[in-house]
């Protein structure tokens, strides 16, 4: 019977959630509960609508069989799932921006700010960041192994496991579930389910690299594996927690004060080098060498970028608390970590560059390229500013204000979306057995039109956020504070005005991308004039 | 001795010498005589599929 033990486990899960539902003991894990039912019945539905009972051997027959060995269905679904979260994403971004100029756009309760805020940064960080991060890791790990992934369905469970628990996280916040650590706001209970499926993604991808037939393991998997180990630890620690109820939605962390803060931006500052840094090093190690048809320029210097960066990430987390009740040794330490991070982050960008020496002409002609290009250049900026911004003199006019905010979109529009963008563009085609994607030029609008809203958003988020820093900091000769903190959110509202504006111009890129995803994955090509110029050249005179 | 003292003695020691040599046996492995061919092969690992 195919399925069997998915709609047994499925059946049984959807239960449990109905039980919890009824054994609820606050309004908003109810309502979750009853989400979580409704999610799981109807996956239930589906499966049991698709089962055949024929005998094992008739079954095993799939209907898509995978022409080169390699397990592709669960990087199709993951493909898509990137480009619906990344627009999802984004979207919900432009309304908070758009919140935050016209407060009358809040929608009490469940659309207020505070709960659209984990909304956006989930929904672009672990939804669609994530979504990527699996889609290619698998499909990287059993390319540069040469073997097929391992564990069977399993690579399955990974995917949907991840989809249950970005839905779970998002409707969690919207019901005012959070347990307000940041980038970890989930509950206890979905935490837990996370790590089943991210113990799961392990295992598929550690036994992919065992069972291998290329002797030596390829760098990119390195980058992977580490991203995984990593962000398996910092997210067991950090969510260490007691629950009020086995069917309550509130926790209490095992931590108090400073030491939990540190253990939240020891998380925090980690999600962002081994989720946002390394997993997505591991795509630039692979795609850019693909796509440009050249081995990476120095494979010593990726080894040592991969152990330097590992190194050194894993203290950069005390630079989040310059200031605060952390112990001064600790906050210097956490500076001069962030700022020997500059040098594993440069080589590689040098590295990621140099790939395309002697191939700089692609640049013109092939926009996926140049979206790699951009992608490791934005690397290189965000990776020099937030050292800068570590800098305890620095931070003293930076923090809480929207020069972080600015800093922490160049590196993720700009490096982790960029290279994304790039990685699909890529893998689709292939996938899909396509000759190529649907349009090239389209391409071309999406980069120009996520390029401009990148420069559009991180101008003017410095200009917001020196302006804020030296209003906070402005006194008179009397030593009173020049202006009241309502002042300087007074005078942020044409730069948060222009900066949702950078948000659409950035959105309206990735809807093109779908629509030009879409279409390569139903097979049609357009008719257009190749970028070489191959048609249009000009004849030279006779 | 204190479970922090004695921890935090053993980090800014023995852990922080293991973890130095480490990685300064990682770069010179990396860099060792006769690296740059396999270092060039491996190089190549994307490129030989699809």
């Amino acid at each position: 019977m195919k399925y069997g033990v998915e709609i047994v486990g499925l059946t049984l899960a959807t239960f449990l959630a109905l039980v919890a539902a009824a054994f609820a003991q606050d309004a908003a894990f109810e309502a979750h509960m009853w989400i979580l039912f409704l999610v799981l019945a109807v996956s239930t539905i589906v499966l049991m609508r698709k089962t055949t009972f024929a005998p094992a051997g008739a079954a095993s027959i799939p209907l898509n069989p995978d022409t080169n060995g390699y397990m592709d269905g669960p990087i199709r679904y993951g493909a898509i799932a990137t480009v619906f979260w990344g627009v999802v994403g984004f979207l919900v971004g432009v309304v908070v921006a758009l919140q935050l100029a016209f407060p009358d756009l809040n929608i009490e309760p469940w659309f207020s700010f505070g709960r659209m805020r984990p909304l956006h940064t989930s929904a672009v960080v672990f939804a669609f960041g994530g979504n990527a991060l699996i889609a290619t890791s698998f499909y990287v790990v059993q390319r540069t192994s040469r073997a097929r992934l391992f564990g069977g369905d399993l690579a399955w469970f990974v995917f949907w496991g991840y989809q249950l628990f970005i839905v779970m996280a998002a409707t969690g916040y919207l019901l005012g579930i959070t347990q307000s650590r940041e980038y970890a706001e989930p509950e206890w209970y979905v935490d837990l389910f996370l790590t089943v499926v991210w113990v799961a993604y392990l295992i598929v991808f550690l036994g992919t690299i065992v069972k291998r037939k290329e002797p030596h393991i390829y760098v990119a998997n390195w980058f992977y594996l580490s991203f995984i180990v990593t962000i398996a630890m910092l997210h067991v620690v950090n969510n260490l927690a007691m629950p009020v109820s086995l069917f309550g939605s509130k926790s209490y962390s095992l931590f108090a004060g400073v030491q939990d803060a540190l253990t939240q931006w020891w998380y925090g500052h980690n999600a962002v080098g081994f989720f946002l840094t390394a997993g997505f090093l591991g795509m630039m190690y692979y795609f850019v060498p693909k796509q440009a048809n050249r081995p990476v320029y120095s494979y010593r210097l990726s080894i040592i970028h991969f152990w330097a960066l590992i190194f050194l990430y894993i203290w950069a987390g005390p630079h989040h608390l310059h200031y605060t009740a952390l112990p001064d040794w600790a906050q210097t330490l956490g500076m001069v970590f962030s700022i020997m991070l500059w040098m594993p982050s440069w080589g590689g960008m040098i590295n990621g560059l140099m790939t395309l020496s002697g191939a700089w002409d692609k640049v013109r002609t092939d926009p996926i390229i140049r979206m790699m290009v951009l992608a490791i250049a934005f690397y290189g900026m965000s990776t020099f500013e937030g050292p800068m911004m570590s800098i305890k003199a620095v931070n003293s006019l930076s923090h809480y204000t929207d020069w972080t905010i600015g800093h922490v979109h160049s590196g993720a529009l700009g490096w982790v979306g960029m290279i994304s963008f790039a990685a699909v563009y890529y893998m689709v085609p292939k996938l899909w057995n396509r000759d190529g994607l649907y349009s090239l030029r389209l391409v071309t609008w999406h980069f120009w039109l996520a390029t401009l809203g990148i420069v559009v958003y991180a101008a003017v988020m410095w200009v917001s956020g020196i302006q804020q820093g030296l209003m906070w900091r402005e006194y008179d000769d009397q030593g009173f504070l020049v202006y009241s903190f309502a002042e300087s959110v007074a005078a942020m509202f044409p730069y948060y005005v222009l900066r949702a504006l950078g948000g659409v111009l950035y959105l309206a890129g990735a809807l093109i991308m779908a629509f030009n995803i879409t279409m390569t994955i139903l097979g049609h090509r357009r008719q257009e004039t190749p970028f070489d110029g191959s048609v249009s050249a000009l004849q030279p005179a006779e | 001795m204190e479970t922090y003292t004695a921890m935090r003695e053993f980090a800014d020691s023995w852990m922080l010498l293991a973890m130095t040599v480490f990685f300064v046996g990682a770069v010179i492995f990396a860099f060792r005589p006769g690296s740059r061919k396999h270092a060039e092969d491996a190089a190549r690992i994307p490129l030989k599929d699809d």
